[in-house]
């Protein structure tokens, strides 16, 4: 059921000529059903569940892939692993505080 | 003996057991160590098997092609698993509902911020244009983030090696920025990793809590879209591309 929901995302995707992938393109699909039908059905509820329980195992193959870029990587790792670590702690961060004063603003203006 | 160990070498590299049961072992005695360990944020199970399983094929001789036989088996069902995190989402429309405005905006500025703080160190530590380029989508979830990179003119590899780890920096050090801050709140967490750490990050913020999986999905799912519209006009603005 999540593989057609897949397969449909990447065939929209492909005719419309977006640069979005399947799977995002799928979701939003599974999400808009989901709306319409209201009831989601056991298919789903449990093939979810097994999915999302394992996700962490699922990028570990395209991890790996990293071995492919030794060459690349000798020169400049460690100008590329400041970057990385700097901006990811940064943007998370800036994402957590600047979310938690919108929403407390939010809360402040409904109760007063 | 060494011919019974040559002849094992030649079946394991045209046989997806190969790849597949690695995978599948090294993760699961990873997960044991992460466990055992009370879940220390620098043995994350995925950064362990990744190096783990590099070491191994590289001890053993065996190129990346020979793993994806077996690899490719559990590397297809992301997109179904991408898929499924609709389902969490919807479980908790409401509370969507509720906050979709400072949502939106966090996540288009969570994505600037996060793509101009890695090129503009990159172009500090003197990296090549087309390393800054390819850290510019790091944030984003691989298929789109290689689409994004290709755009700007970086490498779609090597975008695609810093996406696993910047997933991976960020499950590793989310839980522990957030206590810093003194944010507690599932949702915005969830937010903040799902835009910072796309699908790696929410594996993990899954294993946190619900709400922080599904609130993180869905700041993936909308940093994904959005990223393709957003960020190759303001890296134009900039004038860094």
């Amino acid at each position: 059921m999540l593989v057609l929901f897949h397969q449909l995302g990447m065939w929209l995707m492909h005719m419309m000529q977006w640069p979005i992938p399947g799977g995002v393109a799928g979701m939003v699909l599974l999400f808009l059903s989901l709306l319409l039908f209201k009831k989601p059905p056991t298919v789903i509820a449990a093939g979810s569940g097994f999915l999302l329980k394992y996700l962490a195992l699922l990028f570990v193959p395209a991890g790996v892939g990293i071995m492919l870029l030794f060459d690349l990587l000798a020169n400049e790792w460690l100008a590329m692993l400041v970057s990385m670590v700097l901006s990811t702690v940064i943007s998370l961060v800036v994402t957590g505080l600047l979310l938690q004063r919108m929403v407390k603003k939010t809360n402040g203006s409904t109760q007063s | 003996m060494s011919v019974v160990f040559n002849q094992l070498i030649s079946f394991l590299q045209s046989n997806p057991w190969l790849g597949l049961c690695m995978t599948l072992g090294v993760y699961y005695l990873a997960h044991v160590l992460y466990q055992k360990c009370g879940q220390q944020p620098l043995l994350h199970p995925v950064l362990t098997s990744i190096i783990v399983i590099i070491a191994g094929l590289v001890a053993a001789g065996f190129d990346y092609q020979q793993y994806m036989v077996g690899g490719q088996l559990i590397h297809f069902f992301l997109g179904p698993a991408t898929v499924a995190l609709a389902y969490p989402l919807y479980q908790n429309l409401d509370l969507i509902k509720q906050m979709w405005l400072p949502i939106l905006v966090t996540v288009v500025v969570g994505v600037l911020v996060g793509a101009t703080g890695a090129v503009g160190l990159a172009q500090l530590l003197d990296a090549s244009h087309a390393t800054q380029m390819s850290l510019a989508p790091k944030s984003v979830t691989t298929p789109v983030a290689i689409v994004v990179s290709e755009q700007l003119g970086g490498i779609q590899a090597l975008t695609a090696g810093f996406v696993i780890i910047t997933g991976v920096v960020g499950a590793m050090c989310g839980s522990l920025i957030f206590k810093w801050l003194g944010i507690e709140d599932p949702k915005i967490k969830g937010i903040a990793m799902g835009v910072s750490a796309h699908g790696v990050g929410t594996a993990r913020a899954l294993q946190i809590h619900p709400v922080m999986g599904a609130f993180s999905g869905l700041g993936m799912a909308l940093s994904a879209m959005l990223i393709a519209f957003i960020l190759p006009p303001w890296m134009h603005l900039l004038g860094w591309t």
